[in-house]
C-alpha cells in the first residue's frame, strides 16, 4: 500500500512541476504556477520523508532547516542585477548534490548483478560526470558574473586539444570503472572521472566570452536538469527522471533562443573565444563614415521627447549596471501622463541571462503591458518619434543588416534607426561586447547624449515638463 | 581668442549673430567676447542680458573691428551709414571674419579681404552634407523663411486658413501651393497645414516626393518621365524646355484652383526662373496672395517687386527678402547656434584657438580667403546624398545570399532514423524496467519541450529561477539514502539535503519575489 501512495504522489507532483511552468506562459498566471511548483515540492517532500526514511531524522532536520534558511536569505537580499549570479550558484549547488547523491549511491548497498548492475553503474558514472561538469562550470560562470575574474575568454594554446584529451579519458575511466564495479572496486576510477569533470567544467566556461553569458547561464540550467534525470534513473525514481527532463529541455530551449537571438551557433558558443574584443574584423563596418556624431544635450532631449507622440525605450545592460531604471521610469511616467505612448522594446539578449531585462523593468514598476519584444515592436519604428537607446550597443547595431563581413552580420537587431529620431545614451564612443563600430551613431537621425546613464536620465528628467 | 559681434547696419535687418545663450556655451570653449552696445536689441536681447552672460559691451564699433580676433556677423560688411567706415578696411592680418558673404557676388569685397590677409569663413559657403547640418545657416535661415511665408501671406489673405461648419455658413478651407520643396518649401508646407490648410507642393525633383507626403501634403506629378531635376549638393537644375513646358501648364491650371501660392524655387548662381506668368496671376481668384521667395534674384513670378507688397490683378504680390529678420530673435538664435557648432569645429582642443583645417571638408568648403589667399571656389563636394542608398541595397543581398541553401526534403529522416535504430539497440540488451523509466524521459522531454516554448519571453528568468527550484528534486535521492547505517553515506546524504534545502527555499521564494514585481 505504502509504496502505491508514495508512487501516486510522486505523480501528483510531476503534474503540479508541469503546471508550475505552464503558469510561466502568462504574467497573470505566473504567481500561482510558482505556488504549484512549491506545491508539488512540499509533496514530494512529506511523501518521501514519512514514507522512506526510516531513521537519522535528527541529522535530516537540522540539515533541512539549515539550508533552507540560507535560501530564504540569500532570495530576499539579492539584487536584481545580480539574478544571474544567483541562478548560477543555485546550478553550481544542484550540480554538487548530484555529484553527493551518486557517490552516496556507489558506496551503499547494491544487489544488483549482471547487465542490471551494468547499466545502474553507467548511470551513477554519468550523474556524476554530468553533476561535477554543472558545478564548477557554474562557479565559474558566477566568478565571471560577478567579476571576480576576468570576462575575458580564455585561450590557452591547444585547448581544444585538452578538451578532447578530458573527454577521452573520461570514457577510458568510465570503462575501467565498470568492469572493476563488478568485481566491487573501481572507486578509483570514479575519484578521477570526478576529477576530470570538475577541470572540464572550470575550463568550458572561462573558455567562453563575457557575450556569451546569457547562453552559458542557460546551458548551466539545462545541465542540473540532465544531471538531475540521471539521478533518477540510477535510483529508478521517475519522479527525478520527469523533472530532470523537463528541466533539462528548459534551460536547452533557452539556450537555443539566445544562441539565434545572436546568431550563433551553440556549439561555436560552447567552443568559446567570442567576445574578448579579439574580433578581427572590428570596425570593418563603415568605417569611412565614422567620426561624425551630433551630440545632444539633456535638455534637448527632454524637449524632443515632449514633443514626441510615440517614443519607444531601448534598455541595454549599461543602464541596470548604472542603475539607472528607476528614473527611466519616472520619465516614462511623466511622458505618459503628458499623453505620449511610451513603449520599451527589449531584445533578448538585452540583459545577462534571459528574460533579465523585463525583471529590471518590472523591479523598476514598468507595468509589463508597455514592454515588448523586439519581434512585436520592429514593424513599428516607422511609426516612433523617438527612440531612446540606454546603455546598449550590439543589440541595435545596424551593421548586423547592412554589412555582410561584420562578426554580428545576421544578427536580428532593433531597429530604431527606421524610426524619425533616435538618441543613444552613452558613456563614449567604445564598442560593444562584440568589439564592432556601430555604425547607428553616425546616422543623421542619430542624436549621442554622452555621459554616465543614470547623470543623463536624471539631467533629462529634470528638463521634462519645465 | 576674443571674438567681436558688430551691430548689423543693413536697412531693415534686425538680427544678430549671437544670443546670451550661445554666449555662454562659446566662452566654455575658451573664447572670450563683445559685442557693440545694442547690437541685439531688435532680436529683443538687450546689453543688460549679454554683460549677465559675460560679454564685454563696446560702445566704439571701430574699436570692436580693431580689437577682435574674430568678427562675426549676419550680413556681408558694408558702408557704415552714420560712422561712414567700411568694415573690412578696418580688418589687418591675422583676424578673421565669419559671416554670409556670397562670395560669387562679391568678388571686390573678397579682394579687399585678401589683400589685407584677413581669413574669412562665409557662412553660405558650408558644404550641404550630413555632417555640416548643424552649421547650415542657409538651410535654418530657410526655415525661417519658410514659416513666415505663410504668416506674411495669412497677413494679406481676407479669409481663414482651416476649414469650419459654423452656424453661420461653411467655411472652406484654403488651398496652398508650394512650389519647390527644398528646406523653405517643406518649412512653408509645415506651417500652411498646421494653420488647417489643404497644401499641394510641386518639385522637380522627385526624390522629395516622401518627404512632402510625410508633412501630409500632396504631391503633384508631373506626366513627363526620363528627366530628374537633382543637382549638385541637394539643389535642383535648369530643366529641358519640354520639361518646363509641362510644369508651366500645370502651374497655369493650379494658380485658377488655389488661394495661395508660395514660390521657392532658387538655382545658384542664376536668376530665379519664372514660374508664375502675369497670364496665370490674372487667372487667380481675386484676394489671392503670392509669396516670392525668390524676390532677391529677380522672381518667380515677373510682377513680384523686391521688398514691396504689390496688389496686380486683385493679387498681392509679397516679395520680402528679409523673411528671417521678420523673426529676429527666432533667427538670431539659429544663426548664433549655426556659428557655435562652426567654431566648435574650429577649435577642436576648446582652448579658445581656432585652427582653419583645410583638410577638414566642411572648414575647407566655407573658407573663402584664408590667410590673405582667395581658396573661393572650394574642390567640388565628394559625394551627394543620394547615391549612399545602393551600398545597403548591396549589402542586403549579400547578407541574403549568406543564408543557407534549402536541404533536400526527406534530409529530416536521417536523425529520425539514427534515433530508432539507437533506441532499437538499446532495447535489444536493456532490461524492462530501464526501459520504462527511458519511456517516461523521453515524454517528459517532449512534455517540456511544448510547455517551455509556451512560456512568455518577459518571463524568463523566473523560468531559470523555477526550474532552478524544482531541480533540486534531487533532493529525493539524497532521502532515499540518508537512512543508511554507513556513515560516509549518511555524511553525503546529509550533505545533499543541506544543499538543495538552500536551493528549494531559495529558487521557489526569488521566484515569488520576481513575479510579484510584474504588474500593469
Amino acid at each position: 500500500m505504502i509504496t502505491g501512495v508514495i508512487t501516486a504522489s510522486y505523480i501528483g507532483a510531476s503534474a503540479l512541476f508541469i503546471l508550475a511552468l505552464g503558469g510561466l506562459s502568462h504574467q497573470e498566471s505566473a504567481r500561482r504556477g510558482n505556488l504549484y511548483g512549491m506545491l508539488g515540492m512540499g509533496l514530494a517532500l512529506v511523501v518521501t520523508i514519512f514514507g522512506i526514511v526510516t531513521n537519522n531524522y535528527l541529522f535530516l532536520l537540522p540539515g533541512m532547516i539549515a539550508g533552507g534558511a540560507i535560501g530564504w536569505y540569500l532570495a530576499k537580499k539579492v539584487e536584481m542585477t545580480q539574478m544571474p549570479e544567483l541562478v548560477a550558484i543555485l546550478h553550481s549547488l544542484v550540480g554538487l548534490a548530484a555529484v553527493f547523491v551518486g557517490y552516496a549511491n556507489a558506496l551503499g548497498h547494491s544487489d544488483l548483478g549482471g547487465v542490471e548492475k551494468t547499466i545502474h553503474d553507467i548511470e551513477t558514472y554519468v550523474g556524476i560526470l554530468i553533476g561535477a561538469v554543472t558545478f564548477t562550470g557554474s562557479v565559474a560562470a558566477y566568478l565571471k558574473l560577478s567579476a571576480r575574474i576576468s570576462g575575458k575568454p580564455l585561450q590557452l594554446p591547444g585547448r581544444h586539444l585538452f578538451n578532447a584529451g578530458l573527454g577521452v579519458a573520461a570514457v577510458v575511466f568510465g570503462v575501467l570503472f565498470v568492469e572493476q564495479s563488478a568485481a566491487g572496486g573501481g572507486l578509483l576510477w570514479l575519484v578521477l572521472m570526478t576529477v576530470v569533470a570538475l577541470v572540464f567544467g572550470v575550463h568550458m566556461v572561462v573558455a567562453i566570452g563575457g557575450a556569451d553569458m546569457p547562453v552559458v547561464v542557460s546551458m548551466l540550467n539545462s545541465y542540473s536538469g540532465w544531471a538531475a534525470a540521471a539521478m533518477g534513473f540510477m535510483l529508478g525514481n521517475d519522479l527525478l527522471i520527469v523533472v530532470g527532463a523537463l528541466v533539462g529541455s528548459s534551460g536547452a530551449i533557452l539556450s537555443y533562443i539566445m544562441c539565434k537571438a545572436m546568431n550563433r551557433r551553440f556549439v561555436s558558443v560552447i567552443l568559446g573565444g567570442f567576445g574578448g574584443g579579439s574580433s578581427k574584423s572590428a570596425g570593418a563596418g563603415q568605417a569611412g563614415e565614422a567620426g561624425n556624431v551630433n551630440p545632444i544635450e539633456a535638455e534637448g532631449v527632454a524637449h524632443l521627447l515632449e514633443s514626441a507622440k510615440e517614443v519607444m525605450i531601448l534598455p541595454g545592460y549599461g543602464m541596470a549596471v548604472a542603475q539607472a531604471q528607476h528614473t527611466v521610469f519616472e520619465i516614462s511616467n511623466k511622458l505618459r501622463e503628458m499623453g505620449v505612448n511610451v513603449r520599451f522594446g527589449i531584445h533578448p539578449v538585452a540583459g545577462r541571462m534571459p528574460g533579465h531585462m523585463n525583471v529590471l523593468l518590472a523591479e523598476a514598476k514598468v507595468p509589463y503591458d508597455i514592454v515588448y519584444e523586439m519581434d512585436e515592436i520592429n514593424k513599428d519604428f516607422p511609426n516612433v518619434d523617438v527612440s531612446v537607446v540606454i546603455g546598449a550597443n550590439d543589440i541595435v547595431n545596424p551593421a548586423a543588416q547592412e554589412v555582410p563581413d561584420s562578426p554580428i552580420a545576421g544578427m536580428p537587431v532593433l531597429e530604431p534607426w527606421n524610426g524619425k529620431t533616435t538618441i543613444v545614451l552613452k558613456r563614449g564612443m567604445a564598442t560593444g561586447y562584440a568589439g564592432v563600430d556601430n555604425p547607428l551613431f553616425y546616422k543623421d537621425n542619430t542624436r549621442m547624449l554622452f555621459g554616465d546613464a543614470k547623470e543623463s536620465v536624471d539631467a533629462v528628467l529634470k528638463f521634462l515638463g519645465r | 581668442m576674443r571674438i567681436g559681434i558688430p551691430k548689423e547696419i543693413d536697412e531693415g535687418e534686425k538680427r544678430v549673430a549671437l544670443t546670451p545663450e550661445v554666449a555662454i556655451q562659446l566662452q566654455e570653449l575658451g573664447f572670450s567676447l563683445a559685442i557693440e552696445t545694442g547690437a541685439g536689441l531688435q532680436a529683443s536681447f538687450d546689453d543688460g542680458q549679454y554683460r549677465e552672460a559675460g560679454v564685454e559691451i563696446i560702445e566704439d564699433p571701430k574699436e570692436l573691428w580693431h580689437s577682435s580676433d574674430i568678427i562675426m556677423k549676419v550680413r556681408p560688411p558694408s558702408q557704415h551709414p552714420e560712422l561712414g567706415f567700411y568694415g573690412v578696411e578696418l580688418l589687418s592680418k591675422g583676424q578673421t571674419l565669419i559671416s554670409f558673404l556670397y562670395p560669387a557676388q562679391n568678388p571686390e569685397m573678397l579682394q579687399e579681404l585678401s589683400n589685407r590677409g584677413v581669413t574669412a569663413l562665409a557662412m553660405d559657403s558650408v558644404p550641404r552634407i550630413s555632417r555640416a547640418q548643424k552649421m547650415d545657416a542657409l538651410s535654418s535661415m530657410a526655415n525661417i523663411a519658410g514659416y513666415r511665408a505663410v504668416v506674411e501671406a495669412s497677413q494679406h489673405f481676407g479669409r481663414f486658413f482651416t476649414g469650419q461648419i459654423t452656424a453661420a455658413g461653411k467655411i472652406p478651407p484654403a488651398k496652398v501651393l508650394v512650389i519647390g520643396a527644398g528646406v523653405a518649401g517643406l518649412a512653408a508646407i509645415g506651417a500652411a497645414k498646421s494653420m488647417g490648410a489643404v497644401v499641394r507642393a510641386f518639385d522637380t525633383r522627385p526624390e522629395v516626393k516622401e518627404q512632402v507626403e510625410s508633412m501630409d501634403a500632396e504631391f503633384l506629378m508631373l506626366d513627363f518621365d526620363g528627366e530628374d531635376g537633382s543637382g549638385q549638393g541637394g539643389y535642383a537644375k535648369t530643366m529641358s524646355p519640354e520639361f518646363i513646358e509641362a510644369e508651366m501648364a500645370l502651374f497655369a491650371e493650379q494658380a485658377k484652383d488655389v488661394d495661395i501660392i508660395i514660390t521657392t524655387a532658387l538655382i545658384p548662381g542664376k536668376p530665379a526662373p519664372e514660374l508664375i506668368t502675369e497670364g496665370m496671376v490674372a487667372s487667380m481668384k481675386p484676394g489671392s496672395v503670392i509669396v516670392d521667395l525668390a524676390a532677391e534674384t529677380g522672381g518667380n513670378c515677373k510682377l513680384t517687386e523686391a521688398d514691396q507688397v504689390v496688389v496686380r490683378h486683385g493679387v498681392t504680390l509679397i516679395g520680402y527678402t528679409n523673411l528671417p529678420s521678420r523673426l529676429a530673435s527666432q533667427a538670431s538664435q539659429l544663426y548664433a547656434t549655426n556659428l557655435r557648432h562652426l567654431l566648435s569645429d574650429l577649435c577642436p582642443e576648446k582652448n579658445g584657438e581656432i585652427v582653419v583645417n583645410m583638410e577638414d571638408e566642411v572648414i575647407r568648403g566655407a573658407t573663402v580667403v584664408k590667410e590673405g589667399e582667395v581658396t573661393w571656389p572650394p574642390p567640388a563636394p565628394r559625394l551627394s546624398a543620394a547615391p549612399k542608398t545602393d551600398v545597403g541595397d548591396k549589402a542586403r543581398v549579400a547578407v541574403k545570399k549568406a543564408e543557407p541553401k534549402p536541404k533536400h526534403p526527406l534530409a529530416f529522416l536521417v536523425p529520425v532514423a539514427l534515433a530508432g535504430l539507437g533506441l532499437l539497440g538499446l532495447g535489444s540488451v536493456a532490461p524492462p524496467e530501464f526501459m520504462g523509466h527511458l519511456t517516461v524521459f523521453v515524454l517528459s522531454c517532449f512534455v517540456g519541450y511544448m510547455v517551455i516554448w509556451g512560456v512568455s519571453h518577459s518571463l524568463h528568468t523566473p523560468l531559470m529561477s523555477v526550474t532552478n527550484a524544482i531541480s533540486s528534486i534531487i533532493v529525493i535521492g539524497a532521502l532515499m539514502q540518508i537512512s543508511s547505517e554507513q556513515p560516509l553515506v549518511l555524511i553525503l546524504a546529509v550533505l545533499a539535503v543541506f544543499i538543495t534545502s538552500i536551493n528549494i527555499v531559495g529558487g521557489f521564494a526569488v521566484t515569488q519575489r520576481m513575479l510579484r514585481m510584474f504588474r500593469k
